[in-house]
């Protein structure tokens, strides 16, 4: 009997919107049992899965969505992780409208499979029922030193702990999880949930050196040279901001959306002066930018009780590259788009606080070398708008300090870490490299699966010392 | 977690410590500095290391009670673990020979230019050290900065000790009488702002140590963003270290307002957690 085919995604459940714009609880509350093994029955269990190929790892998602249905929820979990070691991290961020879910034969009539929210759902299951499993290698007595733990980072120092190699993460700042805790809001991704990947990871027997910024404590070089490690991975991220270079940009109340969020995730400044650190945001924000960290700052804005969060986006919604479901967030909380505009310049008050921003609007022209119909200015278009605080969320390069200490490291013109795509290997013998480092600021799935990649061949590279 | 091993009240609301951080030892140099989070609460605050002892393995930091954070940190005693320690970070200074070099220090800016003062002194540099404060209660490591200098001179603003008047009258004295070389300052930003103002004038290089406002410390922020000519540098990292001549001071000085409002905040707000909290 064939059997009728729903056509839409069950739909997530929602924290009320009047509770969201007031605090900084998850949003999206995850499948219930129930919504899961609909939604899993949606599946087609294709032969030739075509979501598969969207996966940037390769997740075997017919085989996990399989287990759904079955009930066994562990063993989909565990299905997940043979590709992907942060599910309950990956189905909260991945851009699933691209990858996965953009290739889902059901979505070339219909909405696709949620598969980014089956994912979530058994993750999640696992966190709160499950035991950690694994089996590690004995002991092989190489020596392991692991820079940043974002995921990158802290996928490559898991696996190679399974391996059986001996593993330290060092971290500049006082927590690990690299963007996962400084950027990414707790309203999107719980702080508890990457804490406890962490734990499973530490469990692993991977050490974690917060605090320590190599190329100024250690370098690279010490490491190997004097630390005794054998191998160097660096995952340390796209963390320098990028600012637009127009009259104003020093005024107070600019931020950059990095020290923005850091203030408000990493350091807890919604809750000043419990926690010491301040933020001030005045009654109108304006975000510029249109990414995720753009959704994430306008949203945070709200969210710390301001009027009117703006977003000044160049193009139009279409180009936007945050994730589907941040943009319609964002919308139903009240964040106000204004797109095809961009700032020229910010004005203060006597007192040099931000008090207005002049922007100009644009016209979509010809396709640029990204496909994208570039954004042409309007002249005499200008026009103003009072605001008290700015946040640049424009994007980030390379942070240069390991570059700048490492001998024979070499980096390409934006100043990314060169190293090869399938490896990591970098042009400096024992040192491999991945995540945003190396491909410039990417995304949490990707920088994961060139973390594993990076473990295999710096395994091999081990054993043949 | 790292220990405080010493703790030694220098002058009125500024205070000493000697941590145990064995790493950090090793590596710190004139010029750098720490980054210092001292509960779950607290903030992130840069802090200049003043000195350190690779055999001891400690540095030591001078800070003066200006804020909440300051004011909390200087409550804790000796025995007690700070959470966060990170470091050393910037830039260190260029220990060079240039010839005859005036240092400045003002206020707890002492602090700081003494080990500057001291490498300077090691290459061989005729140092002549002028050092300022307000009164002589707060005029802070005397000894140990005549001890690296050639020529040594205190003033005060209310004549309690040394000369009464300001760093700057006796710079400038100098300045007129004798060749020299490079000028160091380190203090208050206004003191900064007006070495450097008259230095200009003479066209002698002229070196300041910057202390905006910081986060990361690691240049990963821009919180710290100072103008500097014509381009815009992150202190922490490009820093914090920079040709006074260059630097706009006005901009310096108004960043450093950037949160005086949510300062005052917290500076009133000094009770009790327990009862705060609650679900965020
Ligand atoms: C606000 C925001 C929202 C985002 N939203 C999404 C999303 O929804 N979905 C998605 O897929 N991606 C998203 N991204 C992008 C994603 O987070 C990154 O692509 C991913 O985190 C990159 O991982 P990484 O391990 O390469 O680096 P990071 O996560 O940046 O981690 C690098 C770590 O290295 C540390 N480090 C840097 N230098 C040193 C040093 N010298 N010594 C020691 N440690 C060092 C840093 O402190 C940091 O902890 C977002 C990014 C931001 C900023
Ligand atoms: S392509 Fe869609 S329907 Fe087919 S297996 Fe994958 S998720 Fe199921
Ligand atoms: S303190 Fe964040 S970049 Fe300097």
């Amino acid at each position: 009997m064939p059997r009728e085919i729903i056509k839409n995604k069950y739909p997530m459940p929602l924290l009320p919107i009047e509770k969201r714009i007031k605090s900084f609880h998850e949003v999206a509350l995850g499948y219930t049992e129930d919504l899961a093994i609909k939604e899993a029955e949606r599946c087609l269990q294709c032969n030739k899965p075509s979501c598969v190929e969207g996966c940037p790892v390769g997740v075997d998602i017919p085989a996990f969505i399989k287990l759904i249905l079955e009930r066994d929820y562990l063993a989909a979990a565990a299905k997940i992780k043979e590709k992907n070691s942060l599910p309950a991290v990956c189905g909260r961020v991945c851009p699933q409208e691209n990858q996965c879910e953009k290739m889902c034969v059901l979505g070339k009539k219909y909405e696709p499979v949620a598969i980014g929210r089956l994912e979530r759902f058994v993750a999640d299951y696992e966190l709160a029922n499950g035991e950690l499993q694994y089996t590690r290698k004995s002991p092989t007595g190489y020596r392991v030193a692991v820079v940043g733990s974002g995921p990158a980072g802290l996928t490559c120092a898991a696996e190679l702990a399974k391996m059986g190699h001996e593993v330290t993460v060092f971290e500049a700042l006082h927590i690990a999880g690299g963007v996962l805790v400084y950027g990414i809001p707790e309203f999107r991704l719980p702080k508890s949930i990457v804490a406890k990947e962490i734990e499973n990871i530490k469990a692993l027997g991977v050490k974690i050196e917060v605090n320590s910024v190599i190329g100024k404590l250690w370098t690279v070089d010490e490491l190997m040279r004097e630390k005794g490690y054998h191998a160097v991975f660096i995952g340390t991220g796209a963390g320098l901001p990028y600012f637009m270079d127009i009259p104003g940009e020093n005024l107070n109340g600019v931020y950059s959306a990095n020290e923005f969020l850091t203030r408000v995730n990493l350091m807890k400044a919604y809750d000043f002066p419990n926690y010491l650190t301040p933020i001030r945001t005045g009654k109108r924000v304006a975000v510029i930018g249109g990414g995720n960290v753009a959704m994430d700052a306008a949203r945070t804005a709200l969210r710390l009780g301001v009027e009117e969060s703006y977003i000044i986006y160049r193009r139009t919604e279409k180009e936007m590259p945050a994730r589907a479901e941040e943009i319609e967030h964002a919308k139903e909380e009240g964040v106000r788009f204004i797109f095809l505009s961009c700032p020229v310049e910010i004005k203060g008050d006597n007192e040099g606080r931000v008090c207005e921003i002049i922007c100009q609007n644009y016209e979509l022209g010809e396709p640029d070398e990204s496909g994208r119909r570039r954004p042409v200015p309007i002249p005499g278009s200008e026009y103003s708008l009072k605001v008290d605080t700015v946040i640049m969320a424009i994007g980030q390069g390379p942070n240069p300090l390991i570059a700048a200490t490492t001998d024979q490291l070499q980096v390409n013109k934006k100043g990314n870490i060169i190293a090869d795509e399938q490896t990591g290997k970098t042009s400096k013998p024992g040192v491999f490299a991945g995540g945003d480092i190396v491909s410039g600021a990417a995304t949490v799935i990707l920088a994961m699966g060139a973390g594993k990649k990076a473990a295999l061949s710096i395994d091999k590279y081990l054993r043949s010392l | 977690m790292y220990t405080i091993k010493d703790k030694i009240l220098l002058a009125p609301g500024i205070k000493m410590f000697m941590i145990d951080a064995p790493s950090i030892a090793q590596k710190a140099k004139p010029g750098q500095f720490v980054i210092v989070r001292k509960d779950e609460y607290g903030e992130r605050i840069p802090l200049t290391i003043a000195d350190s002892d690779k055999r001891e393995g400690t540095i030591t930091i001078i800070f003066q009670e200006v804020g909440r954070s300051t004011q909390d940190l200087g409550k804790m005693e000796v025995g007690d673990m700070i959470l966060d320690l990170v470091g050393p970070l910037g830039r260190e200074s260029e220990i060079d020979f240039y010839g005859t070099v005036i240092c400045v220090g003002g206020g707890v800016g002492v602090a700081p230019i003494y080990p500057i003062t001291r490498a300077l002194h090691m290459k061989g540099n005729r140092i002549i050290s002028i050092i300022g404060a307000r009164s002589a209660d707060y005029l802070i490591w005397l000894d140990k900065m005549d001890e690296v200098s050639d020529e040594f001179y205190v003033t005060t603003d209310d004549g309690s000790y040394g000369r009464k008047g300001f760093v700057t009258e006796v710079l400038t004295e100098i300045m007129d009488k004798e060749e020299i070389n490079m000028v160091m300052a380190i203090g208050p930003i206004q003191m900064m702002e007006a070495v450097s103002r008259i230095t200009k004038e003479k066209g002698i290089k002229t070196l300041v140590s910057l202390n905006p406002i910081m986060l990361d410390g690691t240049g990963m922020c821009g919180a710290c963003r100072v103008q500097i000519g014509d381009e815009v540098k992150f202190a922490c990292v490009d820093g914090p270290e920079f040709d006074g001549h260059l630097v706009d001071w006005e901009n310096a000085k108004r960043r450093l307002k950037m949160f005086e409002r949510e300062e005052k905040i917290a500076l009133t707000s000094l009770g009790c957690r327990c009862c705060q909290g609650g679900e965020k």
